[in-house]
């Protein structure tokens, strides 16, 4: 368990880089039920003028958010979590796609004991989501 | 085509209730890559003091789907899926779904806006248990892009 008073704005409390296969995208979108085949076709992809195969936005949600879960040992400390689609993640058929993301305390609610931690999520350096905001509950 | 100004303020009938699963959720964790094991591990969920496994932050995303299918189905929406980008999205929980949860969700469409030729359409769909209890919202923003591009 994470100890709230030790907490300091600014903080960086986890770091992760996650290796994204089409694999990936073809389990998450069985997973979901997002079958959009923008997410696992470039034919399709190309015809709507992507640039190529993308990971689903949610899915790169879904990873960003498991630093975070991890360092403060219970998921269901969670209990906010929000984020902003600014760019997509493209994965190559052949070498994938590389997500880095940091999580970095934001904001500390003395209150309520809930800490904001704040994720930067990279792709080819740069961010991939704005926004990215978990707030957990230490109390 | 636009999308409807009308929708804001629009609330859709309860979703069929969705019995959440623990293969489900195992199965959600590893495709989020999850590796903690309160997710897959049902004696460490126990041991944390929760009835069964967890899910993922994001997994309100599978249940709150039915929903967003209702949006895209309204013959008066104006919606066209492919014109549709996820623009934000967000969830905001009461307490932590659970395998052995029976969750129903009723989406409210919250906002329709006008934004540089796009239409942003924010629907909240709020998720209950089987006695009714809130347990999440899940809040989507989807960006409905205009003609011209």
């Amino acid at each position: 368990m994470v100890d709230y008073s030790s907490l300091t704005k600014g903080d960086v409390v986890a770091e992760e880089s996650f290796h994204l296969t089409r694999d990936n995208l073809v389990r998450y979108a069985g997973a979901s039920g997002d079958f959009n085949p923008i997410h696992y076709r470039d034919d399709v992809a190309l015809s709507v003028g992507l640039p190529g195969v993308l990971a689903h936005g949610m899915l790169t949600m879904g990873l960003a958010v498991q630093p975070v879960s991890n360092w403060v040992g219970d998921p269901a400390r969670i209990v906010d979590y929000q984020v902003r689609f600014t760019r997509p993640v493209l994965v190559d058929g052949q070498t994938g796609a590389d997500v880095t993301v940091t999580a970095a305390v934001g904001a500390l609610e003395d209150e309520n004991k809930i800490a904001r931690i704040d994720l930067t999520a990279k792709f080819n350096d740069e961010t991939v989501l704005g926004k990215a905001q978990v707030r957990v509950n230490l109390a | 085509m636009a999308v409807n100004p009308e929708l804001q303020g629009r609330v859709f009938p309860p979703t069929a209730p969705y019995l959440v699963g623990r293969e489900k959720i195992r199965e959600f964790s590893r495709a989020v890559l999850a590796t903690n094991p309160i997710n897959f591990d049902v004696e460490a969920a126990r041991a944390a003091g929760h009835a069964d496994l967890v899910a993922p932050a994001t997994f309100p995303v599978v249940v709150q789907e039915a929903t967003l299918a209702q949006l895209l189905a309204e013959p008066d929406a104006g919606i066209d899926f492919s014109r549709v980008v996820h623009g934000e999205q967000r969830f905001t929980y009461t307490r932590a779904i659970v395998a052995g949860d029976e969750l129903t969700a009723t989406l409210t469409v919250s906002s329709v806006r006008s934004l540089g030729g796009h239409n942003m359409v924010t629907a909240d769909s709020d998720i209950v248990d089987a006695e009714g209890k809130h347990v999440v919202t899940a809040i989507s923003t989807l960006v409905v892009r205009g003609d011209e591009d």
